[in-house]
């Protein structure tokens, strides 16, 4: 069978959780590989969560907020633009490819970007392979 | 903390989940889940039967924490939530899997959706076990309402909320309020004029004591929460004291200056400084500086020379002030599609391509002819084409009909009818005639004598081919009712253009957190059953701002806008979500870094106790303070760490 990764997505509730809604309620169709949790805001996401989840066995993160001005708290995801940068250095110490853990902007009119996000994702990722097991506990 | 006894519903949704996922399995799996004592598959969960279930589970079963796997929390979390409260729970001891959007709509039908929407009920599970009840607040709200757009759907909802003694502000960008309809000559089906039933409006909108109009200003910032907001508002300079002005309009009739009247849809003149139309609210002039040869060139100054009243302040500076508001309703409108964006139908090219909003003011006896419909020439026209569905209806425009063209085509024919002895054509690809009287009046429209073609227009051409043609606009067109190419010679065309979303949608739905649907226009809460509502809480939507509508359905529209605003104004105070950060005291060490980073300077210093402290009431619930604290000191209220965390295993495991 062929390898078909586990993405955990933690989306924001103003813009991108309506977004994935929309894209729902539109109809559009995505691959089911990401798991959605909300959040109330991108800034909100402590690392220490995304380096949870590739511990409990997720192949890829995706952080979805709301483009970048549209912050319903005003500038929180370009707080998590800022942590981003030192998380990615951090999963570099651990070898862990940056692509597997993404952030992008999805507004709340955007279904059609999330779907595009969702599947470009899930196919980088499938390309990866699986997250070596122990990546980050051991 | 007494022991989790969880109750899982899993709602089919009709087919809308039951349909792809296998609820029943998906049920069966639950039970199986630690801490669940009771797993129910039901039709529609949100229904009272469905809430009854719950409530039933919640007093006889000992439930004591809730699990719904149905649709989006955006959508239905309230409503559930109500139902644990009214059970006799704390709302928060719940938690939802959003089975529909994110998975049985989101995903094409397999087997592997009810694997999914298991593994998203054991996350919901998970996380649930680990909820604690939290205190919901009570807040005072702002009495006052704040209506961005001084239109038809504007002043209606500000009418309606303003009758119950309760303040109202109309912010207008434009000089005047009055918005499209004040353009408009005839209204459909019954051919009352728009001024006759608008301007009334107007007035009883400026002079009613609980509304203040301001217009010539624009929203520039907004801020706080529902019940709480402060706007910032920026009036731009008139150049013209309100206080003194006794609107006797001398200034416009003495300046030189002259620029493209934006109310005529460039059809006529105006003047620099100017009321837009005779009927303006307020009948004030504006300056505008852009056309005005005193701001140009420093020399003029006719205008202040002829004022009696003393009112030109050539040295005036626009001013920033702030309200606060409980409510915002946003009815800033439409634009009408341009037509030069379709140059095989000749607008700009041909004098006598019309649009239909440049075509209301030939009609009207405020227009530039002063009602008399005329050729460019001064000529009245022999014959008239009128063009359905221009940019409407259309892949490479619009593909959204815009609702009201099908019904003022009828109306122009008639008032072309009426007025000339020309011959009308419509070409239409379908007669959209829906409301009430308007099957009548097409009905009507037909026994006049009007010539219907039912096909989509391909061209409009100068270039004649037979003698009959000559100096003529030729319409070429399919009757696809015949199948046969059709060469119409005519002396005006009218293009019905689209209604479509302002210029400037994007920007205004930035500022107010509005989401925007696929066609553009502002996305209400619900297509059906919250029209009014948006996603982001005390905002409301009224008239074409939220979807191409005619006048009756802008007016009901905007009262539904306002009986919202109003159930809030009657309550007079709002329940705040839980959803906040605190501080564990014991372990903060005080290094301020959350301080700087709240955008609400919702946390302070404690210089004594050398701690930082949150106020609750300032604080919104983003978490961004507790995803940097380095202590690990702040607890982000039904985020937790502790919480998502359990979620992760479970949509992992």
């Amino acid at each position: 069978m062929s390898f078909e990764p586990k993405i955990v997505g933690f989306l924001c509730n103003w813009c991108s959780y309506a977004g994935a809604d929309l894209a729902g309620v539109s109809r559009l169709k995505c691959v089911p590989n990401v798991h959605i949790i909300r959040l109330m805001c991108s800034g909100g996401l402590s690392p220490f969560l995304i380096l949870k989840a590739l511990e409990a066995g997720a192949d890829g993160v995706l952080i979805c907020g709301c483009s970048p001005g549209d912050c319903h708290y005003r500038e929180g995801n370009y707080k998590a633009i800022r942590r981003m940068a030192l998380l990615k250095r951090i999963l570099g110490q651990f070898g862990i490819e940056q692509e597997r853990v993404q952030l992008h902007w999805v507004c709340a009119s955007c279904g059609d970007e999330f779907v595009d996000v969702v599947n470009k994702m899930t196919a980088e990722i499938k390309e990866l392979g699986p997250l070596r097991a122990g990546a980050i506990s051991n | 903390m007494e022991e989790p006894r969880i109750g899982v519903y899993v709602c089919h949704c009709g087919t809308n989940i039951a349909g792809t996922v296998d609820v029943e399995e998906v049920a069966k799996y639950a039970e199986t889940l630690p801490n669940v004592i009771v797993s129910r598959h039901y039709p529609y969960t949100c229904s009272d039967p469905g809430q009854e279930l719950i409530k039933k589970d919640i007093k006889e079963l000992g439930v004591n924490r809730v699990v719904v796997a149905s649709c989006s929390p955006r959508l239905h979390e309230r409503t559930f939530q109500t139902v644990l409260r009214e059970a006799g729970l704390n709302p928060y001891l719940f938690q939802m899997a959003n089975i529909r959007e994110h998975c049985s709509w989101l995903h094409e039908a397999s087997p592997e959706l009810t694997e999914k929407a298991k593994r998203m009920v054991r996350a919901a599970v998970n996380r649930v076990s680990q909820h604690v009840p939290l205190e919901i607040r009570g807040l005072p709200i702002f009495p006052a309402t704040l209506i961005v757009g001084g239109g038809i759907s504007g002043m209606q909802a500000a009418l309606e909320i303003a009758n119950s003694n309760h303040m109202v502000y109309i912010i207008e960008r434009e000089p005047s309020i009055g918005g499209h309809m004040a353009q408009f000559d005839k209204t459909f089906p019954t051919l009352d004029c728009a001024a006759c039933i608008l301007t009334p409006k107007m007035t009883e909108v400026a002079r009613h004591p609980f509304i203040r109009v301001l217009t010539y200003s624009e929203v520039v910032g907004i801020s706080g929460f529902v019940g709480n907001f402060r706007v910032k508002i920026r009036r731009k300079p008139r150049y013209v004291d309100e206080g003194k002005c006794i609107g006797c309009l001398i200034c416009q009739e003495k300046c030189p200056w002259t620029a493209l009247s934006e109310f005529n849809a460039g059809t006529s003149e105006r003047k620099a400084i100017y009321t837009p139309f005779a009927q303006a609210v307020p009948n004030i002039p504006v300056i505008d500086t852009e056309h005005c040869v005193y701001f140009l060139k420093g020399k003029c100054r006719a205008c202040e020379k002829f004022c009696d009243a003393k009112a030109i302040r050539f040295e005036q500076s626009e001013l920033i002030f702030e309200l606060d508001v409980g409510n915002i309703i946003i009815a800033t409108g439409f634009d009408t599609f341009d037509a030069f964006s379709i140059p095989q139908y000749g607008y700009g090219r041909y004098p006598n391509v019309f649009t239909s909003l440049e075509f209301e003011r030939l009609c009207s006896p405020t227009g530039p002819t002063e009602g008399h419909i005329m050729l460019a020439d001064g000529r009245p026209p022999d014959s008239v084409a009128i063009i359905h569905c221009v940019g409407s209806r259309d892949k490479n425009y619009h593909e959204y009909c815009s609702r009201v063209c099908c019904m003022h085509a009828l109306k122009y024919s008639h008032l072309i009818k009426e007025k000339t002895n020309a011959e009308v054509y419509q070409m239409y690809i379908d007669m959209r005639c829906f409301g009430k009287g308007y099957e009548e009046f097409y009905d009507r429209i037909q026994n006049e004598g009007v010539n219907f073609i039912r096909g989509k227009v391909a061209k409009v051409t100068d270039e004649p081919i037979t003698e009959e043609e000559k100096n003529k606009l030729i319409v070429l067109v399919e009757d696809t009712l015949l199948g046969t190419m059709l060469r119409v010679p005519v002396d005006m065309v009218i293009l019905c253009v689209a209604l479509e979303p302002r210029k400037d949608a994007n920007e205004v739905a930035r500022l107010f957190h509005l989401g925007r649907s696929a066609d553009g226009f502002f996305l209400e809460r619900h297509p059906k059953l919250d029209p009014a509502a948006t996603m982001s809480e005390g905002i409301l939507i009224a008239g074409c701002c939220q979807g191409p509508k005619d006048i009756p359905d802008s007016v009901a529209h905007a009262s539904a806008a306002a009986a919202r605003a109003l159930a809030m104004i009657a309550r007079g105070k709002i329940e705040v979500p839980a959803v906040t950060a605190s501080i564990d005291e014991d372990q903060c060490s005080g290094c301020k870094i959350c301080n700087l980073l709240c955008p609400f300077d919702a946390i302070s210093f404690d210089d004594e106790a050398k701690i930082s402290r949150i106020n609750e009431v300032l604080c919104q619930g983003c978490g961004v303070c507790a995803a940097a604290c380095p202590s690990g000191a702040i607890t982000h209220n039904y985020f937790t760490a502790d919480e998502i965390t359990a979620e992760i295993e479970g949509v992992l495991a």
